[in-house]
């Protein structure tokens, strides 16, 4: 492993080394490293590309790093993901995709990853995307994340893109049976002429099912953003979608949560929001000593963080 | 210390210049607590926020420590020591209250105990609201009570406060007279404050009335303070001529 590919790694998984427990690193659309655990298993799938991850029943406090990084220009990589998540498991998996594109070529990864969560399982999923490079070659990322939860499962679900990804499409669903509960968090910064749609469908299935979606992002210079994120009730149960946008420059966003009932007992809620930086805020931080920009900046990492 | 030059301001409004501070002139020595009150619309905001430099003065001088500050920037002036407290605190989706005395302290490594002890000292439990976003989720008296401990926070020679009182609850309001009078019996830094509180008045060294743009009265808070109260009835013709009887 080279520094470039030690410092995508830390952008995206804040590892500073290989990662303790379970892992999966993918470079240049190849394996580059991997370690089971006694409790967590790992193999390539035979009939396409990507990767089963196994997590033994009641697995607790463990974790598992998938990252992947790519620097090779002109690559386009496609892989699935699958994550069998045992019952009564409590535990951390770690993805995100690093670009590193020097040339002039479109660099793509784009991820399928769809989680099979067990009874009453705990999952802390992060994923954080990241571009960087010097090339002119498009930075891609469309990542699909599609989460089963059985009963008393539940997911906090938080995806981050800040910064250097020219083009994404993401799609996450998540489906909830009885007493499953999901917490959705999408941050997403993009700059430049970068583009950016999320979709999203949350579908309650079983009677106490919940769902939280906060989606919070900023759009700059003449980037543009859409956000679709949906909550479909089919039993008792309570779902809140919140989209917030800071819009800069010449920016355009659309954020269009929807929210929709099929069982009287579903109490669902959405709002939605679009603004610019309040120009009080800024003054506010103008009178604690801050310079204009340093006031921008610390309101925007307000926001994201 | 602080010294207003024939400070004027006027805005554009329907047609014809509003002249909102017409030749306001004013001493402010080291130390002082100074209380600026008067009738709602006569300046008073317009006077502070001139000082900190959210309001450029269409004429006059400010001299701040000997030096000539009327075109420094807001940010310049708090690096010189000027603080000031928001009548109307802006929130902030995603700061924390920790994150907001942080930055007000100038110390990004500001400690969990020194955060809880600014915010004590304004009567807040600290360990309810060091974590808490500053977001809609703040009621306004809360999101007062940290705007005042930021300035608490910046522990600068100069405090301005723009009605500190406005929205806070009785009690809490008592623990933060109690906080202001500690400053003042410290002589740590020079206080301006906007207020219409008897309790504060109190407090003060020096009473400045401001009405229709212009310094109407001014002296030691002994003096003042009963002219003040007896001005406000005798002021009001429907009482003067005996109200409804």
């Amino acid at each position: 492993m080279n520094s470039m590919d030690a410092h995508l790694l830390r952008e995206i998984a804040d590892l500073e080394r290989v990662p303790q427990g379970a892992y999966n690193i993918r470079k240049n659309g190849k394996l580059e490293g991997r370690n089971n655990s006694a409790n967590i298993t790992i193999e390539s799938k035979e009939d396409k590309p990507g990767i089963d991850i196994r997590i033994a029943p009641h697995t607790r406090n463990e974790s598992v790093h998938i990252p992947v990084i790519v620097t090779q220009t002109g690559l386009k990589d496609l892989v699935y993901n699958d994550f069998y998540i045992g019952d009564g498991c409590d535990v951390d998996i770690v993805a995100g995709c690093g670009i590193h594109n020097s040339g002039c070529e479109t660099a793509q990864h784009d991820g399928i990853h769809t989680f099979h969560v067990g009874k009453n399982a705990k999952v802390r999923y992060v994923e954080k995307h990241y571009g960087e490079g010097e090339g002119t070659g498009a930075r891609i990322l469309n990542p699909h994340t599609i989460v089963y939860l059985e009963e008393g499962a539940s997911i906090q679900l938080e995806t981050v893109q800040l910064r250097g990804v020219d083009s994404t499409k993401r799609y996450t669903k998540v489906v909830l049976d009885a007493g499953a509960e999901a917490v959705v968090t999408e941050r997403l910064l993009t700059h430049g002429q970068q583009f950016a749609e999320s979709k999203m469908d949350v579908i309650l299935n079983g009677e106490g099912a919940k769902t939280q979606v906060i989606s919070r992002s900023v759009a700059q210079d003449e980037s543009v953003q859409m956000f679709y994120p949906q909550v479909e009730g089919n039993a008792q149960c309570f779902g809140h979608v919140q989209c917030d946008s800071i819009i800069m420059g010449k920016a355009k966003v659309s954020s269009i949560p929807a929210i929709v009932a099929n069982h009287m007992d579903a109490q669902l809620i959405h709002e939605a929001a679009i603004g610019k930086i309040a120009g009080d805020q800024i003054l506010k931080l103008m009178t604690l000593g801050l310079s204009e920009e340093e006031a921008e900046q610390k309101i925007l990492d307000g926001f994201l963080q | 210390m602080l010294e207003l030059k024939h400070l004027s301001y006027s805005v554009d409004g329907e047609g014809a210049n509003l002249d909102i501070l017409k030749d306001v002139s004013l001493t402010v020595q080291d130390g002082t607590f100074l209380v600026i009150t008067g009738p709602n619309g006569g300046g008073k905001t317009t006077l502070a926020k001139t000082i900190m430099g959210l309001n450029q003065p269409t004429g006059g001088q400010i001299i701040w420590n000997g030096e000539d500050i009327t075109h420094l920037s807001i940010t310049q002036r708090a690096q010189r020591g000027i603080s000031y407290g928001f009548q109307q605190p802006p929130r902030f989706k995603g700061l924390r209250v920790r994150d907001l005395l942080a930055m007000a302290s100038g110390n990004p490594g500001l400690t969990h105990a020194e955060g809880c002890q600014l915010l004590t000292r304004v009567g807040l439990c600290a360990a309810d609201y060091i974590d808490r976003e500053m977001d809609a989720s703040l009621s306004g008296g809360e999101v007062k009570r940290i705007e005042i401990a930021t300035i608490l926070a910046r522990n600068s020679p100069l405090m301005i406060f723009d009605e500190p009182e406005a929205g806070i609850d009785l009690w809490s309001f008592a623990r933060l007279t109690d906080t202001f009078r500690y400053i003042h019996d410290k002589r740590a830094a020079t206080i301006i404050i906007i207020s219409h509180q008897e309790r504060i008045i109190n407090l003060a060294d020096e009473i400045v009335m401001v009405a229709d743009g212009v310094i109407t009265d001014q002296g030691p808070k002994d003096e003042l303070f009963s002219k003040i109260l007896a001005n406000t009835q005798a002021q009001c013709e429907f009482v003067r001529k005996g109200g409804l009887a």
